[in-house]
């Protein structure tokens, strides 16, 4: 019969099906950090059990930590508590940690792939919405509750019922200054925040196939805005080579057979999906948000619609706009912005590194913009002062800070002040996502760092070198 | 955890048309950083609560005192955005033990059922009579049946069915939980793993 990828990974792990109600699906790798953890840790302790196996369970220090001195003890007393937490709950089950400081340590959906965690075919959860990240391996990822941690650490199995099929497949090249970021703020836009509730995503067509597996992550790690439970695409020669040789992917014969496997991972030419949605490259432009869900987004030349040309509640809409202190009909170019922040778990890579530097090149920090950068993992920082992108940025006026999730949810220090505004790379605009009474505009690297050179909402085309054929 | 059963609920109910809320209002992110699963209906929808001096924000319907009741009424994909339990815990610690919507979140929903709070989604043309009801009297009271899977407004006597999954029903009829299920099947699960290379 024919599969689709999901249904071949998903199917490969069920221990356990149960009449009218969830699989029991196995769940090969765990990844753990501070904030979610803690209460299902004390579960095992109140059932006198282990976490069964450890070895499969894989702990990291991320939400809660500072960006700055991170080799200082952390000042705010219930982050260091979570942290502590962790460290201790990882020492007494035997779970590798890796703290403030550590080599490895960075953003859980960052380090995954740089350690080679992540894997094709693969069951990945962690208590955080955007595991959907690693789908982009052809593993099913996707984030969990703190009870369903538990669940985990302690059998290393989940109950749920197997999610419906959809596939959004993209053809035709991108236009210039069109990234994988803008391709997922466009995709949302158009399915709504709950577009895709009860789905899971496999993207397909060319558009996904020529994008870098930095790319891939960025749009899987977005899938869940769309409501989906989570994103993946099929593995190809560039996901081989991606993981081939880093510290937990399979080496010698046992690389060879996974391969084999991981080689039968696409969905079959007839399989049947229960959703298929299909868009053309070419009608993908540089996105913005303008409103406080990451649905509320448009190309940046475009104005504000009105309430009547949105789906969703008319009160809704306007206590948004209201919050944004926006209104209908409005161009968001030009608008003034206060804040640029550059990375969390969908655009503190490498790449979106590499991205904000070719804008900010040659330019200066605008006066009123302050400006966080801030690299997914350690391994990236790395990157970034091998590839001499530090220089640049240091050139331009901007400084670089410690990895972390950051001013993405503000668990730390990095809050962006009530009322201002902030050009943001990360997922999610909600109210006071960054900082109580935050005002975010969701953008790509490219967009953030036009913004970051200008002071104001701009469309970086104007700032690229186009290239002339 | 093994959590309190769940049979019918009549109650008084707490309206909130507001479609989308997210996680990051029902409770927000800093208010993460407990280890234990403690205070968290102190925090419940924060910001739309509080001001920043904390004094209560007149208009928000937790903060009007005609309204009250264990079951908490909300617009279209409550609950969407962070996996943050929390904000169940949050919801159950507040004292709801049901959410109606017309549309809920994946992750809050399992999370609602996780830990003993009833999701019920009914129909956008049910959640509309509602609304109704409640504006129409503070007081109306729901009747959530588990066993028969209805959602009665007593004062209309209009009733509508509501889905859930025959071993997820059993749990919350009963107080188990999935881990009490998973730790009996074990052996299973161990000889899963053993054909399950890392």
């Amino acid at each position: 019969m024919s599969k689709t990828l999901f249904d071949k990974v998903w199917d490969s792990h069920v221990v356990k099906h149960i009449e009218n109600g969830p699989d029991v699906l196995f769940i090969d790798r765990h990844l753990v950090h501070e904030v979610t953890s803690p209460v299902a840790f004390l579960g095992l302790k109140n059932r006198n059990i282990k976490v069964l196996y450890p070895e499969r369970t894989f702990a990291t220090a991320d939400h809660n930590t500072p960006t700055r001195n991170q080799h200082l003890p952390v000042k705010d007393k219930l982050s260091a508590n979570q942290l502590k937490a962790l460290e201790e709950n990882s020492k007494a089950h035997n779970i590798p940690y890796w703290g403030l400081g550590h080599e490895k340590n960075g953003i859980v959906h960052v380090i995954g792939p740089e350690n080679g965690i992540t894997v094709p075919g693969a069951t990945i959860v962690c208590g955080d919405s955007h595991t959907s990240t690693h789908g982009a391996f052809g593993a099913i990822a996707f984030g969990i509750g703190t009870s369903e941690v538990e669940m985990v650490l302690s059998t290393q199995c989940i109950m749920q019922p197997k999610a419906k099929s959809l596939r959004i497949s993209i053809d035709g090249d991108l236009n210039i200054g069109v990234t994988p970021k803008d391709v997922a703020l466009f995709i949302i836009s158009k399915l709504t925040t709950s577009g895709a509730t009860g789905y899971f995503v496999e993207y397909a067509g060319e558009v996904f196939r020529n994008m870098s597996m930095e790319g891939r992550m960025t749009v899987c790690n977005l899938s869940i805005e769309m409501g989906a439970r989570g994103g993946m695409i099929a593995p190809d020669e560039k996901t081989f080579d991606y993981i081939k040789g880093r510290e937990y992917t399979p080496k010698g014969a046992t690389w060879d057979k996974a391969m084999k496997y991981w080689q039968t991972l696409y969905s079959d030419e007839n399989a049947v999906f229960d959703k298929e949605i299909t868009f053309t490259a070419n009608e993908i432009e540089p996105m913005i948000t303008y409103g406080t869900n990451p649905g509320m987004g448009i190309g940046i030349q475009n104005g504000i619609p009105s309430a009547d040309a949105v789906e969703g509640g008319n009160a809704t809409y306007k206590k948004s706009l209201q919050y944004m202190a926006f209104n209908e009909g409005e161009a968001m170019i030009g608008k003034p912005i206060d804040f640029v922040f550059l990375g969390s778990c969908t655009n503190g890579r490498i790449e979106d590194f590499r991205a904000f530097a070719s804008i900010i090149k040659g330019r200066k920090k605008a006066d009123n913009v302050t400006a966080w950068l801030v690299p997914g993992s350690h391994r990236v920082e790395e990157a970034i002062r091998r590839e001499g992108i530090l220089d640049i940025l240091n050139t331009a006026g901007f400084e670089l800070r410690e990895p972390g999730c950051s001013a993405c949810l503000a668990m730390n220090d990095d809050k962006i002040p009530a009322g201002k505004y902030a050009v943001s790379t990360s997922n999610r605009n909600f109210e006071g996502r960054q900082g109580p009474g935050s005002r975010t505009l969701l953008a790509s690297p490219l967009v953030a760092a036009a913004a970051a050179v200008t002071g104001k909402v701009t469309d970086p085309r104007e700032l690229m070198e186009l290239q002339t054929a | 955890m093994a959590y309190d059963k769940f049979n019918i609920l009549k109650s008084s109910a707490v309206p909130l048309p507001i479609e989308n809320v997210d996680t990051d209002q029902i409770i927000p992110a800093r208010f993460l950083k407990a280890t234990e699963r403690k205070g968290f209906g102190d925090n419940l929808f924060r910001d739309w609560r509080y001001n920043p001096d904390n004094t209560p924000k007149e208009h928000f319907v937790l903060n009007n005192p005609i309204y009250s009741g264990k079951i908490l009424v909300g617009g279209k994909n409550f609950g969407s955005g962070s996996s943050r339990e929390h904000a169940a815990w949050a919801v159950y610690d507040y004292g709801f033990r049901c959410v109606v919507s017309s549309f809920f979140a994946d992750i809050f929903r399992n999370n609602c059922l996780n830990i003993g709070v009833l999701p019920v989604q009914v129909s956008p043309e049910f959640l509309d009579k509602i609304f109704k009801a409640i504006e129409a009297n503070p007081n109306a009271e729901l009747e959530i049946s588990l066993p028969e899977q209805t959602i009665t407004i007593l004062e209309t006597g209009e009733s509508e069915g509501f889905a859930i999954n025959d071993y997820k029903k059993e749990n919350m009829l009963n107080g188990f939980d999935d881990i009490d299920y998973l730790l009996n099947i074990k052996k299973d699960i161990e000889v899963f793993a053993q054909d399950t290379p890392l």
